[in-house]
């Protein structure tokens, strides 16, 4: 800022690491240059207590930074500020120590405890800032506290504090390669994140260090499908490019069979576009109806991509459109890229760096895919206010685009082009115009003539490129065009430009015989100026002679020896050794005469016309959209894009195991077709759910996943007596029970589960047939249960129960339920191996927190139940008894982000001491802690899966106003638990 | 991915650098320095320049030159992209950005940077996050951090950075609630020399300014949604919804941000509102020239042509002009040979003109190509396609909104060939 003229003859960034080591030693530092005292001014700002000053002098010093400027000198004094209360303060010396922790190791480790404390803080912009800064001091010493930090941040309850870890490891793995087997295990367990903020980086890290570990994405394919779309668009491009190549790797190509297509490709083409402008309803229908043309079936996670990326071409940013676009054009069935030609012209208003990397691409594809972008062909008409790396690619892609039906239109823009005032765009132009002609037969004539009127233009380039350009088609029918070539011939006197007049010599040379008399002249004019000519005329000069000496010795027999004779003492070595070469071919000694009798057809041979081709032809084997397609050049770190498998590895991989709640309830789903919290779910567990179709294997399959599920809470038979006790024991003692019942009671539920199982599996031959009898007699019953479990619940408020016990059960139609006599059945019910496990995964940004109950059946011989357990606020907890300092200590720790409250009104049935503390404890197993206030209460807690502690603090006045917090590092949990408290104490 | 980036204004100098990984050196820049001098103007620097160990990757927006090293593959677009944004942030931040301006706020320009990219991965691009992390110098808070000693660092994670709307801010409070909505369409047009359209097409915007209190949820439907034929959306847009209701469903960011653009779909027919008559010959005998241009509304709808500037790069041979105006200003470069044609308002009953002669190099031959005449426009209240905006809905708050809706058609770049 101020700084800048002060400083303005700082010694430069030039200055090495070895001299700025002097430079900080107090003692030498006076000695060297004036520069040292006007950094002591910084020093002594820097070593005041005032932050104001502190702050000026950190901005000083980092304006030097960006200019450039060397302040490594400064790192002592400034290292001393890491610790700074000031915030901004920190941050600047935080950039500080960026720059110059690599040059300084020693002197930065003094700064790592700093950071290490800061990993630890509750707030989670520190924590990230700190992980930020300590990954990215590159200094190799620190690498195992990086690892540490790394690892521990990974399963930080702070989405955003993942991110960082995602972020910190290709940092960590560039300045340590050898720790990469460790990074590769945090990676995988960042990739099973479900927070969109984490997706992209930890794929951008994956890329960095293990794009080759294609395995790891299997099971994370579907989720990071389905998240795409809310991913942040730098997220976007990465894990599009990076699917791209997971799916070349994995499903079959979607072409391989387009044989029966390929009779008509332009009509598919037309019939792609057609449909997009029907709407993009029509074109899922043309795409559906496709399978059913030929045998090939596009797997469902294949066409999944494919429909969840296609949205993102609406995207505002062109990285992410171009990504998708790459995606589609090495992916999609070829009726189906058409969709994006659309998007890509779009692009085209953008500025000028996005439509010369766009336009790049779209050259490429052009050739491959024409159709594609023949309707939107006036999109490339060039402007003259185009720059001309712009103009130049447009005209590339509009000759790619060129056919026999557009053809008039687009030969008729370039000839507007042709007038242009800038001449490397003319030249373009011009050779374009000879693709065309080229390519499209009809039009050669044209062209031809087009051209051979350019040829008295005054523009010497102009002239010059187009008779390079008639040299090339001529080529291709020689013999109608003597005209031309007379034509041509009388240029050699004006043209200049060594290029033209080569290819002139050569063409009077190749057809010497339909322009016999001009030929031998034409050579005497060169021969005349041939010391004074450009290497590359001086050769065809000697061809020509050759030529002409072959075909017509008795002219030009002297003239040839004379040309010979110069060339021989040219300066230039190609040219004498081409003169000696020829000599001999054609005037041959004594000794040689082998040769020379072949010489004719060495030299007049019929030679191929040459091929006008694109430059961007199999450029395609690029990744599109990549640098090294934009360079045609294999970039560093380039990930080959492979060829698509001959046959498709294993589909199943990618299956995810479910939870097993969640397949439970979509058995439920297929009977009560509505259940919208489930619909993503669906195309998870895809393919295995065919198992669920018959009966029989459905409650095998149940009966396997309950075994595998060991924890109490799944059995059926056990906790149906369990119930009924609980039930039972719930209503006489009136909710006065301890916990120590609760405990105990757990306890004996889970002693109770494997006889369930045992005996469950045991029965298991024995009761197929029966249950699936019984299930079809039962579907009547079926339909009216269903509909009560709700009005159940309404009566019952769910804090009414056993207070500690963790989950609400309840149970249907126990009248007629008499559980000792039935006889075990053999589909046990299934429930999630622990819910608990699973609620805790969930994070602020994930789908709706309310705990859902999860429902089963219970079937019996001659019923079925209904049986839906809903586990309360997210997580178990179990009292813990402090004192009250030790309360107020534990939540002065947990303030901030961790601390909710909450106003509320007690009604006055609520108010008594005895009330208040029966109903929190009735909503959360908390332990009450004594306190010293008559209206204040606190109850503490802690969760059982991670032991973070859960505070309650009720501060009720008598009036009945009160003030509900709740101090919780687990915020969900807080936020869940204030507000049933709140809702069990108003109630 | 990024490693460093360096900014160059338009005389070579670096004049800020700033490095996410290892340092790179500055020589580096000296690829860059000779593919500028090859490429004679700015524009024709090519974005993508390899050299031997980095690839330089460049954008040239308000004379400075934004060069991204990066050393391994990544979509060019990517870093492009992403160096746009950084432009787009520092006019967020300042107003304007120019070097001058850049020099002065080189402090929050880095702290930015920093926050920006995190080893070379965007870390934060949102302006709404960006603001609440590092918060615009403003005077007044100069002012006030001075005498407070508090600072421009926001010391709590934004709550948009976790949140399913990234995009906005939290506890947002306006006064007086407002949503303007401006629709503004731009025509691209190449003009025959006779006159009729060669090309013609219509790209939109409709950019917004939304100042609402709290968490508001919009909606915001057309008459004629049909005729926008390809759109892309601010990320806050519900795509589901477009699709299947045609209704455009956000929560907005806070402030200014460009809601959508579209295009006309071209077999609409684009109405040309201007129509240019010239005459401009050069002869070959005399090294004088005729130089006649009249410009007229055509299918204006009864709106006004407003800000009407006509633009025409002579050629090289052309060493003056004296011309007379019927009205406006006109000005000619003889160095660039660039002829500027300030017109201001068409006037229906009395058509615009430009009339006088070219002087030639003497002994130059005759240029064998007419310059193309390039036309801006402004109509006020009209958007030449017909979108209509048909209601703006809020939900989600209980106050009452001020909503506005402004419509406007330019000229985009829009060529007559002569």
């Amino acid at each position: 800022m101020s700084a800048a003229p002060a400083y303005s003859e700082d010694k430069g960034g030039s200055a090495g690491p070895g001299e700025a080591e002097y430079g900080h030693d107090p003692a030498s530092g006076g000695i060297f240059s004036s520069d040292y005292k006007r950094h002591d001014d910084l020093k002594e700002m820097l070593d005041t207590n005032k932050d104001s000053l502190k702050l000026e002098a950190m901005k000083r010093i980092v304006a030097m930074i960006a200019r450039g400027k060397n302040a490594s000198d400064l790192f002592p004094a400034v290292v001393k500020n890491v610790a700074c209360k000031n915030i901004e303060v920190k941050k600047l010396v935080y950039v500080y120590l960026v720059r110059y922790a690599e040059e300084q190791q020693d002197l930065a480790l003094l700064s790592i405890s700093t950071f290490q404390r800061g990993l630890k803080d509750p707030n989670q912009l520190i924590r990230a800032s700190a992980l930020r800064v300590l990954s990215s001091i590159r200094v190799p010493i620190i690498v195992p506290i990086m690892m540490l930090a790394i690892k521990e941040a990974a399963s930080d309850m702070s989405p955003y504090v993942r991110k960082t870890a995602a972020h910190a490891i290709p940092k960590l793995y560039s300045l340590d390669s050898d720790q990469k087997d460790q990074l590769i295990e945090v990676i995988e367990k960042l990739l099973a994140d479900k927070t969109t903020l984490v997706a992209g980086s930890v794929v951008m890290a994956f890329e960095e260090v293990c794009p080759e570990r294609i395995d790891l994405i299997h099971k994370n394919y579907r989720k990071l499908c389905n998240l795409l779309i809310d991913v942040e668009e730098w997220g976007q491009v990465v894990i599009i490019s990076m699917l791209t190549r997971y799916a070349r790797t994995q499903f079959l190509s979607p072409t391989q069979n387009e044989s029966l297509l390929e009779e008509n490709p332009e009509k598919a083409f037309y019939g792609s576009e057609d449909d997009e402008a029907k709407g993009p309803g029509s074109e899922e229908a043309a795409a559906a109806a496709l399978p059913t043309r030929k045998p090939y079936v596009m797997d469902p996670d294949h066409r999944l991509l494919l429909r969840n990326t296609k949205p993102l071409l609406q995207s505002r940013s062109a990285a992410v459109v171009m990504a998708v676009a790459q995606l589609y054009f090495h992916l999609a069935p070829k009726a189906e890229v058409g969709v994006i030609a659309k998007a890509l012209v779009r692009l085209l208003r953008s500025h000028s760096e996005v439509q010369y990397v766009v336009l790049q691409n779209v050259a490429t594809m052009s050739i491959k895919r024409r159709g594609m972008f023949e309707p939107y062909l006036k999109s490339f008409y060039i402007r003259s206010t185009d720059p001309t790396q712009i103009k130049i690619l447009k005209l590339e892609v509009l000759t790619n685009l060129a056919n026999e039906t557009n053809i008039p239109t687009v030969l008729r823009e370039f000839q507007t082009y042709i007038r242009s005032m800038d001449k490397d765009f003319v030249a373009a132009t011009i050779q374009a115009i000879g693709r065309c002609a080229t390519n499209i037969g009809r039009v050669r004539d044209t062209c031809l003539n087009g051209l051979v009127q350019l040829l008295s233009n005054r523009d010497e380039l102009v002239v010059a490129e187009s008779v390079v350009v008639i040299k090339k088609l001529l080529q291709m029918q020689p013999a109608q065009h003597g005209e031309i070539i007379k034509h041509l011939a009388k240029l050699t006197d004006n043209i200049q430009v060594p290029m033209a007049r080569a290819s002139i010599l050569w063409l009077i040379g190749e057809y010497c015989e339909h322009v016999p008399r001009i030929a031998p002249d034409v050579l005497r004019k060169m021969a005349k100026s041939f010391t004074a000519e450009e290497d590359i005329v001086k050769l065809q000069v000697i061809n020509l002679a050759a030529k002409l000496y072959l075909t017509n010795s008795k002219q030009t027999k002297l003239l040839t020896q004379y040309v010979l004779s110069l060339a021989k003492y040219d300066q230039n070595y190609d040219i004498r050794d081409r003169a000696r070469f020829t000599r001999q071919l054609i005037v041959p000694s004594e000794q040689g005469g082998a040769l020379s009798r072949h010489a004719k057809k060495l030299f007049l041979a019929p030679k191929p016309a040459p091929v006008l081709e694109s430059s961007f032809k199999d450029r395609d084997h690029f990744q599109l959209g990549s640098l090294s397609h934009l360079l045609n050049a294999k970039a560093t770190g380039y990930q080959e894009l492979p060829d698509w498998p001959e046959e498709a590895p294993d589909p199943s991989v990618r299956n995810v195991e479910v939870p097993e709640w969640t397949k439970c309830s979509n058995r439920e789903k297929r009977k009560e077709k509505e259940k919208p919290f489930y619909s993503d779910s669906e195309g998870e567990s895809g393919p295995t759910e065919s198992a669920d179709s018959d009966p029989e294997s459905e409650s095998e399959s149940d009966s396997k996943s309950s075994s595998e599920s060991g924890s109490g809470e799944s059995s059926s038979e056990s906790d149906n007596e369990d119930q009924d006790e609980d039930e039972e024991k719930g209503r006489s003692s009136e909710s006065e029970q301890s916990e120590e019942e609760g405990e105990k009671k757990k306890m004996k539920k889970r002693k109770k589960v494997p006889e369930g199982q045992r005996e469950g599996s045991s029965s298991d031959e024995g009761s197929d047939s029966s249950s699936s009898s019984s299930e079809s007699e039962m579907t009547s019953d079926t339909e009216e249960e269903q509909v009560e479990p709700a009005s159940w619940r309404k009566k019952t408020p769910p804090s009414g129960k056993s207070a500690p016990a963790p989950k609400e059960i309840s149970l249907l139609d126990l009248e007629d339920f008499t559980p000792p006599s039935v006889q075990p059945v053999s589909p046990p019910m299934v429930v999630s191996t622990s819910l608990a496990a699973d609620l805790e995964g969930l994070t602020l940004t994930d789908s709706p927190l309310v705990p859902s109950a999860a429902n089963f059946q219970l079937c019996t011989q001659t019923r079925q139940f209904y049986v839906s357990i809903q586990p309360p606020v997210g997580e178990l907890m179990a009292p813990v008894f402090m004192s009250e300092n030790e309360f107020k200590k534990e939540q002065g720790k947990l303030t901030g982000m961790n601390e909710i409250t909450e106003k509320l009104t007690l009604p006055d049935a609520s108010r008594s001491d005895h009330v208040v503390v029966q109903k929190v404890t009735a909503t959360a197993n908390l332990g009450r802690v004594p306190c010293g206030t008559s209206d204040e209460y606190r109850f503490a807690g802690r969760t059982l899966t991670s032991g973070s502690l859960v505070l309650l603090t009720l501060d009720a006045r008598p009036t009945g106003a009160a003030q509900l917090t709740v101090n919780s590092e687990k915020m969900v949990i807080g936020t869940m638990l204030v507000k049933d408290v709140v809702q069990a104490l108003t109630q | 991915m990024i490693h460093s980036l360096f900014l160059i204004n338009s005389s070579g100098d670096i004049f800020l650098e700033k490095h996410w990984k290892s340092v790179v050196s500055r020589s580096v820049c000296d690829y860059f320095f000779e593919a500028q001098e090859r490429a004679t103007e700015a524009e024709n620097v090519p974005p993508v320049i390899p050299t031997p160990h980095h690839y330089l990757l460049s954008v040239y927006r308000h004379k400075i030159f934004f060069v991204a090293v990066i050393q391994t593959e990544v979509p060019p677009l990517f870093v492009i992209e992403f160096l746009h944004r950084v432009v787009d942030t520092f006019q967020d931040y300042f107003g304007v950005c120019s070097e001058p301006v850049i020099k002065d706020n080189v402090v929050v320009v880095y702290e930015v940077l920093e926050e920006m990219l995190d080893n070379g991965f965007p870390l934060a691009t949102e302006s709404n996050i960006l603001k609440e992390l590092i918060k615009p110098p403003t005077i007044l808070r100069t002012v006030v951090n001075t005498i407070t000693g508090s600072t421009n660092v926001g010391d709590q994670l934004p709550t948009g950075q976790l949140s399913v709307v990234p995009w906005r801010r939290t506890g947002v409070k306006y006064t007086n609630n407002e949503a303007y909505f401006d629709v503004v369409e731009e025509i691209d047009a190449i003009i025959d020399k006779s006159g009729s359209t060669i090309t013609a097409e219509i790209q939109g915007v409709i950019d917004a300014c939304v100042k609402l209190t709290g968490m508001p949820d919009l909606t915001l439907s057309f008459m004629n949604p049909r005729l926008l034929d390809d759109v892309s959306f601010h990320p806050c847009v519900r795509f589901k919804r477009w699709e299947s209701e045609r209704i455009l469903s956000f929560i907005p960011p806070d402030g200014n941000f460009r809601l959508l653009s579209y295009h006309v779909s071209a077999q609409n027919l684009v109405a040309i509102p201007v129509y240019v008559k010239h005459n401009i010959s050069f002869r070959d005998s005399s090294s004088l020239g005729r130089f006649e241009i009249t410009v007229g509304p055509k299918q204006t709808m009864g709106k006004t042509i407003e800000g009407v500037i006509v633009t025409s790069q002579m050629p090289k041979g052309v060493l003056n002009m004296s011309l007379s105006p019927s009205q406006g200003t006109h000005t000619f470069d003889p160095v660039t040979k660039m002829l500027s044609w300030d017109v201001g308002k068409i006037n229906p009953q009395k058509l615009p003109s430009l009339k006088g002669t070219v002087s030639l190099q003497a002994g130059a031959s005759r240029p064998d190509e007419n310059p193309t005449i390039n036309l801006q426009f402004k109509i006020q209240q009209l958007a030449i396609s017909g979108l209509k905006v048909n209601r703006l809905d809020m939900y989600g708050e209980k106050y009452k909104p001020f909503k506005g809706i402004k419509y406007m058609t330019k000229a985009g770049k829009f060529q007559v060939r002569t």
